[in-house]
């Protein structure tokens, strides 16, 4: 199968969709639900409440230094569903192909998908493929949807956040929008960017190792770190205060971000974790989530205030203090 | 760059035993938005007011500009490829991000060399790549055209709206309302231009000019520096940036320019037409000239009612006193480029908006 491309006659529902089915997909995720082959799957769940997320991934490169469109594509919905703090267990997949797309990167990405899912500990139990005219779609594009199952009585939810909660997170923010930016504009640094993309369903354990003290997590994927502080925020009713010093970059990202006219707290990530906890066992927490190997950079970077609500103020390395707003629009390297 | 705290703290200090008044511009919208992410304006005495001037390629392109561009991008032969900031600038119409969703064919590429390999990997369409920039970004377009006739790529080309600053500078410096007392010199730009330029500024208008870096240390030190030259009523050109900025610049990128480039009259937005200002392909490379592969008409300049754009490039007014800012001006919805631009001072002041008397 030598540079082998996909064909539109692969999205005609004949011999041929079959056979792409049967070579990539259930070859690599071969599992009870899926084998059967029928128009859906039939799950068994815990008689508890349920979380259900879904997202879809379009990105270029499909392939980047740390991960792929399916990598990213798994742990964007286990980490959606970890969010919600529920254990991640099913998760269905839906592709749009381009024709003319490689099949041997096709079967590049359903194996690592089999992989993020073999870790993360969910099965792939039903999946859609279709092609469209080549221009209609670029390359390929995945659509997640996850269940997974409430570990505690609470549900988790911005409204539980009180002032003088904590805020964790849980590694160096900016990885993966430096790793996509770096690739698609050809820089090069001297330590490689590296997305962070991983899928972070250890965390759960958190939830029953201290009953009721996450109250709220969120990942900061589009939009970065600041976004989703103010989100909850927003949703919070309640005053977030963030100190820039506590806050984790890497050098590669800060002195990128420097030279691009960019900022790391608008900077994409896909293995991280923000954090929502009461003050009582916060350091336990940290020393639990560094024990993890994705979230051992974890920190506190700040706390919820009950004035100015709705409002995230950052206190700067300079020591002012500023408002740390939401994305609007864009964020896009400078022209100088 | 890591901040060492102790030596801002230290030199914030310093700055602050100066008690004399003084009107420092930072000329370039990276330094605008570095001084605003930091809060740096909240931490100064009020004795220093920085002033944000004409350093953001974007925001100073003239509105007529941004109109032929458009014109240009309707052109169904052509295939227009531009830096992705210039996408939602605001026409006197429409912008380019508009044009694209009625079918236009408008692409954004990450640098010019990547715009030459599009149109060689094209080579039936006409391939425009939009030249915006100073001095930094130039030298890289100038490369590619040279490149263009090395590999004889016949459908590409450049529409040169490049600017070169110390021009601004000067009719800023002659401005009678500025009252300038000294500049925060653009980094990026000195590393290609070098110190000269600002000697011939500092010899005819006598206020201090400092070649400054983009990090927090980077810029107190730059205001130190001219606070000093300030008190003790001297003016001299002085590099702060001196780990990247040589006094001779960057001979090569300048031998580019000039080889590609001459200098005409360019119109910016706020300061209006300025002789030498702007760089235009020289005859010897005519072939790559998009003016004059494709009749661009000139547009007259119309302005945008209640936009201040204008006045907040020349100082003269702070984002915050615009009629539109934050309210139908804002970075989703914006009016003007200096809303736009990553780059820009409406939208450093509202995205890093300090908290002072908020709270």
């Amino acid at each position: 199968m030598k540079d082998e491309r996909v064909l539109l006659a692969h999205g005609s529902g004949g011999l041929l969709s079959h056979r792409l089915v049967e070579e990539i997909f259930k070859q690599n995720w071969s599992n009870p639900y899926l084998d059967d082959m029928l128009d859906g799957a039939t799950i068994q769940l815990p008689l508890s409440r349920i979380a259900v997320s879904t997202d879809s991934f379009v990105i270029t490169p499909v392939f980047f230094p740390g991960g792929d469109i399916g990598k990213l594509a798994v742990c964007g919905t286990v980490n959606d569903l970890v969010a919600c703090g529920a254990r991640p267990l099913y998760l269905t997949a839906a592709f749009i192909i381009e024709e003319g797309f490689s099949i041997r990167q096709l079967k590049q990405i359903a194996a690592s998908m089999a992989e993020t899912a073999r870790l993360a500990g969910v099965q792939l139990v039903s999946g859609d493929t279709k092609v469209v005219e080549k221009g209609s779609a670029d390359q390929v594009f995945i659509n997640t949807t996850g269940i997974g199952v409430l570990e505690s009585e609470t549900p988790l939810h911005p409204r539980r956040i009180q002032s003088g909660d904590q805020i964790i997170v849980t590694g160096q923010v900016g990885d993966h929008g430096l790793a996509i930016l770096a690739q698609r504009e050809g820089l090069a640094f001297s330590t490689p960017a590296v997305s962070d993309c991983a899928a972070l369903y250890r965390i759960n354990s958190l939830t029953s190792m201290f009953p009721g003290q996450i109250r709220c997590m969120r990942d900061p994927t589009r939009g970065g770190l600041a976004t989703v502080l103010n989100e909850i925020a927003d949703q919070a009713q309640m005053g977030i205060v963030v100190e820039e010093r506590r806050i984790p970059v890497s050098p590669v990202v800060r002195g990128a971000c420097d030279m691009l006219g960019m900022d790391p707290l608008y900077m994409a990530n896909e293995g991280k974790m923000v954090i929502f906890a009461g003050p009582e066992q916060i350091q336990d927490m940290v020393r639990e989530l560094r024990q993890i190997p994705e979230t051992s950079g974890a920190e506190i970077i700040g706390e919820v205030k009950g004035n100015h609500p709705g409002m995230v103020l950052l206190e700067t390395e300079l020591g002012a203090k500023r408002i740390l707003s939401a994305l609007e629009g864009e964020h896009v390297p400078r022209i100088c | 760059m890591k901040t060492d705290n102790a030596y801002n703290n230290r030199l914030l200090q310093e700055i602050r035993s100066f008690a004399k008044p003084a009107a420092l511009m930072e000329v370039c919208g990276t330094h605008t938005m570095a001084i605003a992410r930091a809060g740096m304006r909240d931490l100064l005495p009020e004795n220093i007011r920085l002033l944000s001037g004409p350093g953001c390629p974007v925001c100073v392109t003239s509105q007529s500009d941004i109109d032929r561009v458009i014109q240009l991008a309707r052109n169904p032969e052509v295939t227009l490829l531009t830096f992705g900031d210039m996408m939602r600038v605001p026409g006197s119409e429409t912008s380019l991000q508009e044009c694209r969703s009625r079918g236009a064919d408008v692409r954004v590429v990450y640098s010019p060399l990547d715009a030459l390999q599009l149109a060689r990997e094209n080579p039936q369409r006409e391939m425009v790549f939009l030249g915006i920039g100073f001095e930094t970004t130039a030298p890289t377009v100038a490369h590619t055209i040279v490149e263009a006739q090395r590999l004889k790529v016949n459908n590409f080309s450049v529409l040169s709206l490049h600017k070169i600053v110390p021009p601004a500078l000067e009719v800023i410096f002659s401005d009678a309302q500025m009252q300038l007392d000294g500049l925060i010199c653009p980094g990026h730009v000195s590393l290609v231009i070098g110190l000269g330029p600002y000697d011939e500024l500092v010899s005819k208008y006598h206020k201090p000019c400092v070649i400054t870096g983009f990090g927090d240390e980077d810029i107190l030190e730059g205001i130190y520096m001219l606070m000093r030259q300030i008190i003790s009523g001297q003016a001299r050109a002085e590099i702060q940036y001196r780990r990247v900025v040589k006094p001779n610049g960057n001979p090569i990128a300048q031998k580019l320019l000039s080889r590609v480039f001459q200098p005409v009259t360019a119109r910016w937005r706020g300061l209006g037409a300025i002789p030498g200002s702007g760089l235009t392909i020289r005859d010897s490379y005519a072939h790559f000239d998009a003016c004059r592969r494709f009749s661009i008409p000139e547009i007259e300049e119309k302005t945008i009612k209640g936009c201040a754009c204008g006045g907040i490039l020349t100082g003269k007014i702070s984002p915050a006193q615009c009629a539109l800012f934050g309210k139908t001006c804002t970075p989703l919805n914006p009016v003007g480029p200096c809303m736009v631009s990553q780059e820009g001072a409406c939208a450093a002041h509202y995205r890093y908006a300090p908290m002072k008397g908020r709270e």
